[in-house]
This record gives structure tokens, C-alpha cells and sequence, in this order.
């Protein structure tokens, strides 16, 4: 079978969510292989990727990676597809999967797919493109694929091998340090699922009125072990940090379930959580246009309907 | 090569009296709330359906590189690659302030992909010493966010991206670039490719004054043959990608929505149960 190379995602030493599903993906193509890329592998990290598949792991162990945004690890991926040709390469679509994609397919000329939410074994990608009105089915015609794939598109199933550790040291141009990272200002962590990966997502509005506001929102994702997010205008008026912002200039979200708390529903917000599998609505206006995207939906005073539920969900607990 | 570098440091950027120069790339795209479709004879966007408007983040690159000029001096050059009517994209931005533009326009170009764009950009700032390269960090229609990174991987130039902050101290430039957990501080010399999300400022209106000034600013138009492409390289022949079928999606079944009673909650939570998450 062939060698499908699978970049795996981790912050602190953890390999995130996304990786096994990927691995998951890259099984339906090939072989996968995992690629570890800047400092912190260990034993754990390559039990979580024998667990999904990966019988060899090539490892690019140094801070050196990482010190750099983006360009040095699509010069390690180069490096692997020219040594070991494989047919295809996956990563997550993040904003740094989406640019290693982009230097990568410029380095080895090959065409790349973007925001993937699925691949078959002939390698067609499916898209879901306009804010989730548009089903496409594309591939890549010239080169070796790469496929940038949306976090939670499909289900982790494990497939436990046993793993080998490759080293791979790739000496990082000139040009690939031009720009250095000099500091690191990591937002304060609240200890709730990640926010692109997690399976369900809270998300308030300016409905939510005020920062002590999204006390109510932080309440029911807790009862549910959600992430929160937020809305544009509550993130701009300063109630709640921007890298919780859903939509298109923040995340892309498409959790099992997705509830908007105070939310009118712009095109931009919709843009990062139409393809949400289920989606919960709280609005007093019943006008709201997201109330068209919704499974089930409230009218009513969030501050009312939401400590409500939050209470209902203990008790069935 | 020592000497070299001495002679472009002798040249360099963001020097009183010389300014930087700077292009901004900005792409038309359909209005965002109108519906976008794919064309059934080619599977390309419909870019007649709608109205085109200038990529709202564009704009945002647009007011930060006027930003940089106010600061500094220089000059803002906007680029786009787009068919005739893009010119409208390009009239806003001058109307804005910006000096001047260039325009690659070209039937040819129609169903260009990232890298078929990416390089037809490159190709038309290489060999201009432009100091600062401005890009919208997505555009709304294709939301691939690489063109920035493969143009700056085409020009070895470094990527300063996804900045939500961009201070320029003679020749270095510094941003915060917006990361899923805070932001990171990067840092690079001119030239250097720089991207930008919407927090980074609040980008002007077009003044009077601006649009009746722009109109007699310099626009370069380009056909292929003229920036010196490779049409092999150009259009949706030469995509690197093929679109096999697409399909509208099926429209949702209508959803529940019930009115809040003093039971919403509760109703809410009875939907959640039949739902299996609690
Ligand atoms: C370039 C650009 C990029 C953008 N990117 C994003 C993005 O990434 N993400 C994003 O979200 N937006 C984005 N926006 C902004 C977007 O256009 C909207 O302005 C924004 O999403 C509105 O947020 P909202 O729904 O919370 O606020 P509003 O539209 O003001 O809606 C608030 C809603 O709350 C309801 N409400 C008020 N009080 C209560 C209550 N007590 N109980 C229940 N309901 C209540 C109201 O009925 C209303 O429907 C972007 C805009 C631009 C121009
Ligand atoms: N045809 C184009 N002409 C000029 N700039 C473009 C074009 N396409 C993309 N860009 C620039 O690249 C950015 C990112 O676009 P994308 O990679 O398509 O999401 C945009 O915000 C623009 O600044």
C-alpha cells in the first residue's frame, strides 16, 4: 500500500484530536505515516499515533522548527515527499496547516485542497463550500495531493500497530528564518476543550450584553464539557478574548452541536459554524436569521432559557 | 555577496526621505450576502450573479498600508488580477489614498487557482523593490488564506501573517500574529510579505475628495504577454486541481422553534435528551 504522510498537530507535547482523525482519513487512501514536526515527542505521543494507524513516525525533533512560523516545516515536508514519494500529504486545516499546504505545493508543484471535510480512496476531497450551500467533489490533477482536512470532518477509529521512529533532520534555509518568532503571549487556557476540535461548542453574542454576561454561557458549556465561543461583537466590544471568535475571520467550528446564545446570525458568523451537525438557537427576536439554520430553537431571553437549561442538564445528570 | 547586502542595506526601506514602498493585493469577490453559485459549464464561480465588491479584509490591508505611508512616507501601489470590472476594487482603493495600481487582466486567467494566482502576483512584484507586501489574510469567495504564503514562498520573501498589529521601525518589521491560543510576535526585515485579520484597525470611508482624486491616478493595465507569464501556467487548463461535480447541498429540514413560556429551557433540554448529548 502506499505511504500517505499525515502532519501531526500538538501543542505542549500532545498530540491533538485532529491528528487520529486525520490517521483515520489516511487509512481509507494508504499507509499512514505520521510527521512530527519542533520539540516534545515522547512515548506518550507515539502510543496516541500507533493507536490510529501510524506504523512509522518520522520525527523533526527542535525548537529550530518552530522558531519560525510556517516556512520550516513545509521545507521538512518537501524533504519527506521527495525522499519517499508518497501519495498524498494531509494536515490539518488551520490557519498554519493552510499556509504549510500552500509553501509546500509551491515547493514541490503540486496542486492542494483546502478546507477538506472528506477523501475518498481515489483521493476526491469533498468541500462544502458558500456557507455549507454548495457540496463539491474535487481532486488534485497535477503532482503529489495535499489535502489541508477540517477538524472533526470524521469520527477517530483506532487501528493500533506498533510504531517506528524515523529521525529526519532537515537543515532549515536561509530564507525560511527570515521571519522569527520573538515572543509567545498564550491567552489565558480555561481549561475547556479546544475550541476548533471540541465536540460541543456554547457560543454568545451581543445578546450576552455584558462581559460578566458570559457567565451564564461558561455555566452551560461546563453542565455540557463545551467550548465557548463568541461572536464578533462580543469579542470587538471586549466581553470575551478574540481567539474565541467564531466565523470567518475567526474559528471554523464544526462540532456535534453548535448553540448560539444571543446571536442574530451574520454571514460571517454562519461562515465558521454552518456545517455544524446540530444546531440549538437562543434569540428573543424571532426574526433572527439564524433561527433559519437551526435544529431546534428558543425565543426568548437567554438569561431566562439558558440558567434554565443549565439547571434541567444537572439534574438529568 | 558582503558587498551585496551592504548595497541593498545603503538602499534599504523606511528611510526618512525615500519611505516605503509598498503594494497591497486586493481581489473582487462577490457581494457577501449575495448567493454564490458555480457556473454548470465550468464548475468556476459565477462571477456574474452578483455584484463584486472588494474582499472586505483587502480593505483592512488597504488602511494599514496607508497607516505605514502616513508614518513613514513612500508609496501604496494596489494590485489585483481580475477581469475588467475589477477595476471598480481597484477605483476604491485609490479612492482611499493609495497612489496607484496595477491591473492583470487577461480571459486567460479565468479559473486560475491559488498557485496560478500566486504566481501571476509574484511575477508582477517581483523586480519592483517593493518593501512591504499587504494581503487580506482570506478572501470571502475562494477562504483558502495561501495566496500570502505562496507569494512570499515564490519571492523567498518571510511571511509576517495573520497580524492583528503591525509596527514598522525603519526596516524591521514586527507583528502579532493571531494564533489559536494568544498570538505570536514575529519578526523580519524588509521586504517582507505581511497578512492581516479585521482587528488590525477600521478601514477609512472614501472621502469626496478621494474618489474625484482617484480617478486620475495611474493604473497599469497587464495582459498576460505583457507581465511576462506563462499562459501554460494560467487558467483553469493549467489548475492544478480539477472540480469533479458539485451539488447544491439539501436544504435543512426545517427546524423546531418554539417561544419561550417560562418551559423553554426545559424544552430546550427535552430536544438535547432526544438528541443523545445529555
Ligand atoms: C471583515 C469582517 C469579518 C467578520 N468576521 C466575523 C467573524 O469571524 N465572526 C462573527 O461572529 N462576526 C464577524 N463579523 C461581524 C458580523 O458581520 C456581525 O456584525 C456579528 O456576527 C454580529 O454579532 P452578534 O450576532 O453577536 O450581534 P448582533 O447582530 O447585534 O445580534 C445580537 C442578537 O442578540 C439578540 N439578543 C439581544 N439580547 C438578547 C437576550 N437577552 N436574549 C436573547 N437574545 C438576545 C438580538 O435579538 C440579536 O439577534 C465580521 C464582519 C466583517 C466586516
Ligand atoms: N486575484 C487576486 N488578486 C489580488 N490579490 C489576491 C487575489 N486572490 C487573492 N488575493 C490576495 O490574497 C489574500 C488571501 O486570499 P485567499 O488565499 O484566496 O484566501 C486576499 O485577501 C488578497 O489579498
Amino acid at each position: 500500500m502506499s505511504e500517505v504522510l499525515v502532519v501531526v498537530e500538538h501543542a505542549d507535547g500532545s498530540v491533538k484530536k485532529v491528528t487520529s482523525e486525520l490517521l483515520t482519513l489516511a487509512r481509507i487512501m494508504g499507509e499512514p505515516s505520521a510527521v512530527w514536526i519542533g520539540p516534545g515527542y515522547s512515548d506518550v505521543a507515539a502510543a496516541v499515533l500507533g493507536e490510529f494507524g501510524a506504523a512509522k513516525v518520522y520525527v523533526a525533533d527542535g525548537a529550530q522548527y518552530i522558531d519560525h512560523p510556517v516556512a520550516p516545516r513545509a521545507e521538512v515536508l518537501a524533504s519527506l515527499v521527495a525522499d519517499q514519494s508518497p501519495s498524498a500529504v494531509i494536515i490539518a486545516s488551520s490557519a498554519d496547516g493552510k499556509e504549510t499546504a500552500g509553501r509546500l505545493a509551491i515547493k514541490i508543484n503540486s496542486g492542494v485542497i483546502t478546507d477538506a471535510i472528506g477523501i475518498s480512496a481515489e483521493g476526491i476531497a469533498t468541500q462544502s463550500v458558500f456557507g455549507g450551500s454548495t457540496v463539491v467533489h474535487s481532486k488534485v490533477t497535477k503532482g503529489t495531493p495535499i489535502f489541508a482536512v477540517r477538524p472533526n470532518s470524521t469520527p477517530p477509529v483506532p487501528a493500533a500497530v506498533t510504531t517506528t521512529r524515523v529521525d529526519v533532520s532537515v537543515p532549515i534555509s536561509e530564507v525560511a528564518m527570515k521571519a522569527k518568532v520573538t515572543g509567545r503571549t498564550v491567552a489565558q487556557k480555561d481549561g475547556r476543550p479546544d475550541l476548533s476540535e471540541a465536540a460541543i461548542v456554547v457560543s454568545g453574542g451581543r445578546g450576552v450584553g455584558a462581559p460578566e454576561g458570559f457567565a451564564v454561557i461558561e455555566a452551560l458549556a461546563d453542565s455540557l464539557g463545551a467550548a465557548v465561543g463568541a461572536s464578533r461583537a462580543a469579542t470587538d466590544a471586549g466581553w470575551y478574548p478574540h481567539q474565541y471568535q467564531v466565523g470567518q475571520t475567526g474559528k471554523t467550528v464544526s462540532p456535534q452541536l453548535y448553540m448560539a446564545n444571543g446571536i442574530s446570525g451574520a454571514i460571517q458568523h454562519r461562515a465558521g459554524m454552518q456545517t455544524s451537525k446540530t444546531i440549538v438557537v437562543v434569540n428573543k427576536d424571532p426574526e433572527a436569521p439564524l433561527f433559519e439554520l437551526a435544529d431546534f430553537g428558543v425565543v426568548g431571553d437567554l438569561f431566562k432559557v439558558v440558567p434554565q437549561l443549565t439547571e434541567e442538564i444537572k439534574k438529568r445528570a | 555577496m558582503a558587498a551585496l547586502l551592504n548595497c541593498q542595506a545603503v538602499k534599504s526601506p523606511g528611510r526618512e526621505g525615500v519611505g516605503v514602498k509598498i503594494a497591497v493585493c486586493v481581489k473582487q469577490v462577490p457581494d457577501t450576502w449575495a448567493e454564490k453559485k458555480l457556473r454548470s459549464d465550468d464548475s468556476t464561480l459565477d462571477r456574474e450573479a452578483a455584484d463584486g465588491v472588494m474582499n472586505e479584509l483587502d480593505e483592512y490591508a488597504v488602511e494599514e498600508a496607508l497607516k505605514v505611508q502616513e508614518a513613514h512616507g513612500g508609496e501604496v501601489t494596489i494590485v489585483t488580477m481580475g477581469p475588467e470590472r475589477a477595476g471598480e476594487t481597484v477605483r476604491k482603493a485609490l479612492s482611499m489614498g493609495a497612489d496607484g495600481a496595477i491591473h492583470l487582466v487577461d480571459d486567460a486567467f479565468h479559473g486560475s487557482d491559488a498557485l496560478a494566482t500566486s504566481y501571476a502576483i509574484a511575477t508582477v512584484l517581483a523586480g519592483r523593490g517593493f518593501d512591504l507586501i499587504f494581503f487580506g489574510s482570506e478572501s470571502t469567495d475562494a477562504r483558502m488564506s495561501v495566496v500570502p504564503a505562496m507569494v512570499a514562498e515564490r519571492l523567498g520573501m518571510a511571511q509576517l501573517t495573520f497580524a492583528q498589529k503591525v509596527d514598522v521601525i525603519g526596516t524591521s518589521v514586527t507583528i502579532q500574529r493571531v494564533t489559536d491560543y494568544g498570538f505570536e510576535t514575529v519578526e523580519a526585515s524588509m521586504p517582507t510579505v505581511v497578512s492581516v485579520v479585521e482587528k488590525i484597525n477600521e478601514p477609512r470611508y472614501p472621502s469626496f475628495k478621494g474618489i474625484m482624486a482617484a480617478k486620475k491616478k495611474p493604473v497599469e493595465t497587464l495582459s498576460i504577454a505583457d507581465a511576462g507569464l506563462d499562459v501554460s501556467q494560467l487558467g483553469l487548463a493549467a489548475a492544478w486541481t480539477v472540480v469533479e461535480d458539485f451539488a447544491a447541498r439539501p436544504p435543512k429540514a426545517a427546524g423546531t422553534v418554539v417561544t419561550d413560556d417560562g418551559e423553554g429551557g426545559i424544552k430546550l433540554a427535552d430536544f438535547l435528551a432526544t438528541q443523545k448529548f445529555i
